[in-house]
């Protein structure tokens, strides 16, 4: 069994966050690190691999720093990493950035199929979820989005998921090769250990281009993005701010300020 | 004003009546097409005599029900459908209320007719005949105005970002049946078993007007968070902890992995205010914090911070407020 994890490289959420002038995340802030989300889908391809003898292609695409996010993956315990590294990558939409995934997931195909394609639930700076969806569709695999219980048949090739929505708890299948997305819940990932750390130094980092993978650069990164953000400001600080220590009438103040502010 | 329709995916509960987000989209919607009118797309088996009040008094001109032997609820045969309203009506701007499973038809939709996507906005306005949606990013500490630049725009709305307001005049929508094709590896995903949430009897989580959060500092007891959730109308909610602790279900879980809120108020009670917890909820309109620990950092984002016991503020708050509303 052979297993593709998506992940992806974001600012540290306990940092400070910033939009640059052009309206994208800065992502050359120091602060960066793996996505804190795909670290549950590293750790469902790592489990699945070692129950079915699998293997691990940990799969990026972002500037120089992103090498960091497969590390990760890596030290974890994935047994190869891609790096797609191409200055034309930035300023991707999620569908750019699927559209560069896709290419380098059938890139890796092509060495040998491809059982499964992993990713988060979410990527913790741009919260789309847009991209497990689009990468599915234009690998034309089934999805499994939102997984927070993952059942791989080795034999009948189907897997299974378990994935609660906000009005709905559904189980879905589907036949492999198929796309699966994972929650925080799915699993407990594993920290990387002194071992692993060693062991991932001698591990293969490929790094692959545009062209390696036969993409056009016009239809991803800021050329091929199909939004443009007009603005981006800090939203302000709030005003009239009332902080009080209770001394026995506090309850009845907050309910005085709800009734004069019409919230109530 | 749009040149063709707008459309609005009509999300409803398994009895056909209109999720509560459903009016608000509606709205919007009314207010950017103009004179091109709203169309709704129904998709489900249910009938839609049982929303017909709602789409009526929103000036709803046309609803398009798909039909399919496919199941809707995969996110394929979703794409399949609202890609079909598209085609039909020529139209050009479609809103679907932010929910993942909305999230994923649009992405399938982007990538099959290079519509551009914007996820969870809460305003949108025409200018210069392009699509500008205005939305909150990392965590709710930025706001950006951003333009869609193709023709088509798929955008999905977060509850709560405009108040439903019915039109001018009722309509008389005509419902019309809608025949799908639907290609044949939409059906690769199957359904295996779907269960309804059951109702709480109070408003849906995502997408209330008020909520009230209970977290660490419950210590598992959300008796005084429900008593005041139950005085505001509002839905109860819950940090992480209190979830993993099984204090209450996980349904109720509000966060960057969770549900999103963003409601007119917030009530945190015994809540820290954890960056995971704020990236739910940050958004919200006005925002009040009973906690204990006064170097809590929920504090830095209150409107209404108070260092007490929430065992004995809420309960006041709830009495309070009940006494002024006789």
């Amino acid at each position: 069994m052979r297993i593709v994890v998506c992940v992806k490289f974001v600012p540290d959420i306990q940092s400070d966050r910033q939009l640059g002038a052009d309206g994208r995340v800065v992502r050359d802030g120091g602060d960066g690190t793996l996505n804190e989300l795909d670290e549950n889908a590293v750790e469902a391809a790592l489990a699945l691999a070692e129950e079915h003898d699998g293997e691990v292609v940990v799969l990026t695409a972002g500037p120089d720093d992103a090498v960091d996010a497969v590390r990760k993956g890596l030290q974890m315990g994935a047994d190869e990493a891609v790096h797609v590294l191409d200055d034309d990558v930035a300023g991707s939409d999620a569908i750019g950035t699927a559209t560069v995934l896709a290419a380098a997931v059938r890139h890796l195909s092509a060495d040998a199929p491809v059982d499964l394609v992993l990713t988060g639930m979410a990527g913790l700076d741009g919260l789309t979820s847009l991209l497990p969806a689009a990468l599915a569709e234009l690998l034309d695999l089934p999805a499994l989005p939102l997984a927070s219980s993952l059942d791989v048949d080795v034999d009948a090739r189907t897997a299974t998921v378990v994935r609660r929505l906000d009005h709905a708890t559904e189980t879905l299948t589907a036949p492999l090769p198929a796309v699966v997305s994972v929650t925080d819940g799915i699993n407990e990932p594993r920290y990387p250990n002194f071992k692993g750390i060693m062991a991932a130094r001698k591990k293969p980092v490929a790094t692959l281009t545009l062209a390696d993978l036969g993409v056009d650069p016009a239809t991803v990164g800021a050329a091929g993005a199909r939004t443009q953000v007009l603005e981006a400001a800090p939203r302000p600080p709030r005003e009239d701010r009332v902080l009080l220590t209770d001394t026995g009438d506090a309850g009845t103040r907050l309910a005085a300020w709800l009734v004069e502010r019409k919230l109530v | 004003m749009t040149a063709t329709p707008v459309l609005v995916l009509l999300d409803h509960a398994p009895d056909g009546t209109l999720r509560a987000p459903v009016r608000e989209l509606l709205t919007l919607a009314r207010d950017l097409a103009g004179d091109a009118g709203v169309h709704g797309v129904w998709a489900g088996d249910q009938d839609v005599a049982a929303a017909r009040p709602v789409l009526a008094a929103q000036g709803v001109t046309a609803v398009h029900r798909l039909v399919t032997d496919a199941d809707p609820h995969v996110s394929d045969v979703l794409a399949d459908g609202l890609q079909a309203a598209l085609a039909a009506t020529g139209s050009t701007l479609l809103l679907l209320v932010s929910s993942f499973e909305n999230k994923e038809a649009a992405a399938r939709l982007a990538v099959r007719t290079g519509a551009g996507v914007v996820t969870d906005v809460d305003g949108l306005t025409l200018e210069d005949g392009r699509v500008v949606a205005h939305k909150t990013v990392l965590a709710g500490t930025w706001t950006t105005r951003c333009a869609v630049t193709t023709p088509t725009a798929v955008v999905t709305v977060k509850a709560n970002a405009v108040p439903a307001q019915d039109a001018p005049a009722p309509s008389d929508p005509r419902v019309e049946d809608l025949p799908v094709a639907v290609r044949p590896s939409s059906t690769r995903v199957t359904v295996v078993e779907r269960s309804e949430h059951a109702a709480s009897g109070r408003p849906d989580l995502g997408s209330a007007n008020v909520v009230v959060v209970g977290g660490r500092g419950t210590e598992g007891d959300f008796s005084p968070v429900e008593e005041l959730a139950d005085v505001l109308g509002g839905a109860v909610g819950a940090t992480r902890v209190a979830t993993d602790e099984g204090w209450i279900g996980h349904d109720a879980q509000i966060g960057q992995t969770g549900v999103t809120v963003s409601p007119r108020l917030y009530v945190g009670a015994g809540v820290s205010g954890a960056v995971h917890h704020r990236g739910g909820m940050q958004a919200s309109g006005t925002i009040v914090a009973v906690n204990s620990d006064p170097d809590a950092p929920i504090f830095e984002i209150a409107d209404f911070g108070i260092v007490g016991d929430l065992f004995t503020v809420l309960p006041q708050t709830a009495a309070e407020l009940r006494r002024l509303q006789g």
